[in-house]
């Protein structure tokens, strides 16, 4: 069983940008993501998951580091001014199947 | 003679107020909007089928042009009287110039309960009206220089849930025509007013989540949203009796034009327009001017239709 050190970028934002920020993450390298609605209170208030104007997404994406600087360095430039949006990023280890 | 399915708005809205633990579950909500926007599509491609192009196509001219002509009136308001950025302001004009599928189904019920008749292709119109003031508002905040996101929000538009349903039921209903949708009557037709009631309680409970924020952005917001659809629904009601619309047709178009939009104008707007700040086009839209329509604004307009008839109508 083979551990790769890769990073884990979790992005909770707003769903009204989904189909675009998908886009543009995989553009800038990421291969793979796991997107779940997600409720919860921050700087911009409440935000209810039911209702489409009001819901929020937490995007999971594991890559490597220079992905994750490239897509840290594309939301900060280009979402974090005027959108509901939180980036955590993580150190974690990924389990790979030995044939890969 | 208050509607019962207002009464389901106003059951959702002081449970809202109370903070009570009601929600309709996400999904429930969502196949709620699903059965609406299909009923009403189907409903109006039926009748659709009856038109003659050359009297529908006009017509959608027109109310294309009344979705642009609206947002340009509310912008100069929203930018000196409310002192809104531009942003705000080219937003929440979009939203006043976009219409509300919740507000048209409420009309439908209240008419047919008076046993009213109106055109019942008008959804057809319901469709063409979501779009033109997306744009407008787009122009009013960007000016002509679009930027790169044009076919994002292009897409998101017209693909979006709302009028892809919005325009298949359209369609389906065209096709199949009276005896044909008669099979999927019971769960389209016989089961509008209750899936309505669902909907307005859902409804109620997001407006009243609305009030927190309207308590802070003031006056001018509740003002605004009550004055624009009183002006909006002049024109709106002037243009069914430039088309030659009854009575019921008449203050249907009255109707529409004087919702606003809170999911496809939401949505469209920010993508495109992030700085906007998108509580409070949805204070004033859902928060004032949903209720205001529902409650005492379909009435109104229907009135206002009568008299407009009885003054300049079939002469």
């Amino acid at each position: 069983m083979k551990r790769h050190v890769r990073k884990l970028l979790t992005v909770v934002t707003e769903a009204a940008v989904e189909s675009i920020l998908i886009k543009e993450m995989e553009s800038l390298g990421a291969q793979g993501y796991t997107i779940t609605s997600a409720r919860g209170k921050g700087r911009r208030g409440a935000r209810h998951a039911e209702w489409m104007p009001n819901s929020n997404i937490r995007v999971e994406i594991v890559c490597d580091a220079a992905t994750s600087e490239a897509i840290i360095k594309h939301l900060h430039e280009h979402y974090y001014a005027h959108y509901a949006m939180i980036v955590l990023c993580a150190d974690v280890e990924e389990l790979r199947p030995d044939t890969a | 003679m208050i509607e019962p399915v207002v009464l389901f708005f106003l059951l959702g809205i002081v449970a809202g107020a109370l903070r009570s633990e009601l929600r309709l579950p996400g999904a429930v909500y969502e196949f709620v909007i699903i059965l609406l926007l299909l009923a009403i599509g189907l409903k109006g491609g039926v009748e659709l089928a009856r038109q003659e192009l050359a009297v529908v196509l006009p017509q959608m001219l027109g109310v294309v042009a009344m979705g642009a002509f609206l947002p340009l009136m509310a912008f100069p308001v929203l930018r000196g009287l409310g002192r809104l950025s531009r942003a705000d302001a080219a937003s929440v004009a979009a939203h006043y110039g976009s219409v509300s599928v919740g507000t048209y189904a409420v009309a439908v019920s209240y008419f047919t309960n008076r046993s009213i008749p109106f055109e019942e292709y008008i959804p057809l119109l319901l469709a063409v009206l979501e779009i033109p003031a997306i744009v407008v508002g787009i122009i009013l905040a960007r000016g002509f220089s679009l930027g790169i996101r044009v076919k994002s929000v292009a897409r998101e538009v017209l693909l979006s849930k709302g009028i892809v349903l919005l325009l298949g039921g359209l369609f389906i209903g065209w096709i199949a025509g009276e005896d044909g949708i008669g099979s999927i009557t019971p769960l389209f037709f016989d089961l509008f007013k209750g899936i309505l009631a669902l909907f307005l309680l859902e409804m109620g409970l997001i407006t009243a989540a609305q009030l927190g924020s309207l308590k802070r952005h003031g006056v001018f917001l509740v003002l605004f949203g009550i004055a624009m659809p009183l002006f909006s629904a002049l024109v709106g009601t002037a243009l069914g009796l430039w088309f030659g619309l009854s009575v019921g047709g008449t203050a249907m178009i009255g109707t529409l034009a004087a919702s606003a939009s809170y999911i496809a104008v939401p949505a469209a707007m920010r993508i495109s327009v992030p700085e906007a700040n998108p509580t409070l086009s949805l204070a004033a839209s859902l928060g004032v001017t949903f209720p205001f329509n529902v409650l005492v604004g379909i009435p109104m307009y229907h009135g206002l239709a009568v008299n407009a008839h009885l003054l300049w109508g079939a002469a």
